[in-house]
């Protein structure tokens, strides 16, 4: 459909030479504009970098990416590499860049694992549990995500006690306006351990369902599954910890001072982003979720429904299979707003890519640098992101003859 | 089988399981399966337990009408006081308080005009010239300056107005602009095409945080010295640029949903190609967008809360300057939810509408 906009006349039908000026010649007009184009971009270009340039002059702004070198001074509350003020402006930036990768990762994970949870109780024929799916999608959906990033940094802050009144609904978890504590396992070499047998038993899983699945193809019998794979995940792991000493000791939250020390800590500012952002983010995959699976033909369910298939296999088989395709490249676009939405981090101070650069940008005045490494950041991860999801979606795409 | 082995007695056979009326509902549609009786029973539950508190929380012990901070203080439920005490902060924020009026009526024009243009009673050239002249009369109103109104300067605009100022002005400068790039990247000009590819792929790629940092820091970079456009204006630029490229995409989809033999019947009028894209492709692919568009402007009416980032006073930032009060600052949950509120009216009456625009304008396609 490219070529749609090729132009007719350019050549009398009788073959002799049109009795045109060469203005009207589609050829030289497609040159001509797309000259004229080049020179307006260009020239607008020219006189914006000639002002910069002067602007930056006159006020001394250094320019240069020379400062990325220089130290920083500045401390950064949470950060998953070793950093303190004295680290280079470089360092800071990449912390910062850590950050949001963490953040979107795991609100990824979240907001996938909701959504379809979300999606599927849409479809139930509970009409209490599809009516409350509704009420959870139309809310959130037309709240901006913003002010439920303040409404969930408010609540955290202001409603939890301080960390000397931490409430604590299950032992050794303690929740309070400095964010929540929970008991980690003490460093030993067994969880290490138990995590590479995690590994394995995935690995050996695959092995198993691409072993099920020749054994279907060839002989029409589907051999068991689903309880050698638990065996394996849950199995694995645990005897990998058992034979390494099997280590009980955990690393519990103490209040010591004005805070707690020890174990895992969430800070209220991680806190509320990834749950705004996951809950956000979840009720629009589950309208992907919910259009896909609704998109899979009623007579998909009623072939299967007439093969003996029960429901849970029919789901699994048959129609997840066919909705996938549906569901994937719009989940995608979800996953690149999650990342791209982790900026308003800004907002309730989270060390995000954006918040150091701006913070940077602060103390140094080069806004043009900045700005350029956190679009550089961006870019670099939703195409990566993109990337990815393209590889699956051809993976799963549906191949015709 | 003979007649004789049909005893009369089968008469008193109990009745039919009932399909209709309330008990049939309730088995059918919350009991219907085992887990989904458990599943029925444990939202029931968790209802029960939480329900009757948020009530209390928000209208049985909630402090109504006007009230002083400590009354709140004293009360167990919500602190609507608030709200009454700062409606005006929120809805016009620093707008002079006797001229409040003015953005009051300039919202509701605001918000007739787009409610008109929804009905397709009203799509014709002179919805147009409606706007043109309505928007006239904004400007005059929020400005003032002339008929005896004291001219209010931008920078104590805030508030409601703000969020539907970037909003409708970011959308509707968008949207040509978008269209053009839509074109260029249909266009077989491979410039033409680089560029519109590389502007809507960049924007798409970056937040709109990016963009509006971008707008606040680097705009009075660009500009020559002593040339200075207000924040709110550069606010709306970076808005404008980032909606374009986003609507860009949805009218791109548009396009490519006419079937070629629209192009060729248009090639085999003669049209050139402004002639052919005017006149035959484009009111066809924006009328197939145009739900999608809908969702467009939907999505840019919440993004306009991020202006809140470099510090335009719209409807979120109001909201935050509300709870700056010190007496009032623990009521968070009242202020966000008052604001969400708003936010949800206007989003929520956008969402159905675009429904309702899929189904109308699908209804010739489904014969």
């Amino acid at each position: 459909m490219t070529d749609t906009s090729r132009r007719p006349g350019t050549s009398a039908p009788d073959g002799t030479p049109p009795r045109r000026s060469m203005l009207n010649d589609a050829g030289v007009r497609a040159v001509l504009f797309q000259i004229i184009a080049m020179a307006i971009v260009i020239a607008i270009g020219w006189y914006l970098v000639g002002n910069t340039l002067h602007n930056l002059a006159t006020r001394n702004i250094q320019t240069g990416f020379d400062y990325l070198s220089r130290e920083a001074g500045f401390a950064i509350g949470e950060t998953l590499i070793p950093y303190n003020a004295t680290d280079t402006y470089a360092r800071a930036l990449w912390v910062g860049v850590i950050n949001t990768l963490k953040v979107s990762l795991i609100g990824i994970v979240f907001a996938m694992l909701i959504g379809v949870v979300i999606g599927v109780a849409r479809l139930s024929s509970n009409w209490l549990l599809a009516k409350l799916a509704t009420i959870y999608v139309e809310t959130l959906r037309n709240i901006p995500v913003l002010l439920q990033l303040f409404f969930w940094y408010g609540l955290i802050t202001e409603v939890l006690p301080a960390p000397r009144q931490a409430l604590q609904p299950i032992e050794g978890v303690f929740l309070s306006n400095r964010g929540f504590k929970m008991p980690a396992p003490a460093d030993h070499p067994a969880w290490w351990g138990a995590l590479i047998a995690l590994i394995v038993a995935i690995l050996a899983v695959r092995f198993l369902l691409a072993r099920a699945r020749r054994i279907q193809a060839a002989t029409g019998d589907r051999p068991k599954t689903l309880i050698p794979s638990l065996a394996l995940l849950i199995g694995l792991p645990v005897a990998a910890w058992a034979v390494m000493g099997a280590p009980l000791a955990l690393d519990m939250p103490e209040l010591r001072g004005f805070n707690f020390q020890g174990g895992i800590s969430v800070s209220p500012e991680f806190a509320a982003l990834t749950l705004g952002l996951t809950l956000y983010t979840a009720a629009f995959i589950a309208e992907t979720v919910r259009s896909g699976i609704q998109a899979v033909g009623k007579g998909q369910w009623e072939a299967a429904a007439a093969l003996g298939l029960k429901p849970g296999v029919t789901m699994r088989l048959i129609i997840l299979p066919q909705a996938l395709r549906v569901i994937v490249p719009p989940t995608t676009s979800q996953f690149l707003n999650l990342t791209k939405n982790s900026s308003l981090a800004v907002a309730i101070g989270y060390p995000d890519i954006v918040s150091v650069a701006n913070t940077t940008l602060n103390q140094t005045g080069q806004a043009i640098e900045n700005i350029a490494l956190i679009m550089l950041a961006y870019l670099t991860v939703s195409l990566s992101i993109s990337a990815f999801m393209n590889w699956y979606n051809k993976r799963i795409a549906l191949v015709e003859r | 089988m003979t007649a004789q082995t049909i005893p009369e007695k089968t008469a008193v056979e109990r009745p039919p399981a009932a399909t209709v009326g309330p008990i049939a509902w309730i088995r059918g549609n919350l009991f219907n399966t085992w887990y989904n009786a458990l599943i029925t029973v444990a939202i029931a539950w968790a209802l029960i337990s939480w329900l009757p508190g948020l009530i209390d929380w928000a209208f049985v012990d909630a402090v109504w009408g006007r009230a002083a901070p400590e009354a709140c203080k004293a009360a167990e439920g919500a602190c609507w006081a608030f709200i009454r005490e700062k409606y005006r902060l929120i809805l016009f924020g620093t707008y002079p308080y006797e001229e409040q009026w003015r953005p009051l009526a300039s919202i509701l024009i605001f918000v007739t005009l787009v409610a008109a243009s929804g009905y397709r009673k009203f799509w014709s050239r002179k919805l147009v010239y409606v706007w043109g002249a309505a928007l006239l009369l904004i400007c005059l109103l929020m400005w003032g300056g002339v008929f005896g109104l004291p001219l209010v300067e931008t920078r104590l605009w805030g508030g409601l107005m703000i969020t539907l100022v970037l909003s409708v002005f970011g959308c509707g400068i968008a949207f040509p602009i978008a269209v053009l790039l839509a074109l260029g990247r249909r266009s077989n000009l491979p410039i033409i095409k680089a560029l519109s590819v590389t502007y809507i792929e960049l924007i798409r790629g970056v937040p709109l945080v990016t963009l509006l940092f971008m707008a606040s820091v680097m705009i009075p970079l660009f500009l020559p010295e002593g040339l200075n456009i207000n924040k709110l204006l550069r606010a709306q630029i970076a808005i404008i640029m980032f909606a374009a490229a986003y609507l860009a995409e949805v009218v791109r989809g548009g396009l490519q949903a006419i079937p070629k033999g629209q192009y060729e019947a248009a090639d085999a009028l003669g049209l050139g190609y402004w002639q052919k894209m005017r006149l035959i492709i484009l009111p066809q692919a924006l009328k197939i967008s145009i739900p999608s568009t809908v969702n467009s402007f939907l999505s840019t009416l919440k993004d306009t809360s991020l202006v809140v980032i470099i510090g335009i006073f719209d409807l979120m930032l109001a909201t935050r300057a509300a709870l700056n009060d010190a007496p009032w600052r623990t009521y968070f949950a009242e202020a966000y939810v008052f604001a969400a509120l708003v936010y949800f009216v206007f989003c929520f009456a956008i969402s159905r509408y675009s429904q309702w625009l899929e189904r109308y304008l699908g209804r010739g396609a489904h014969r």
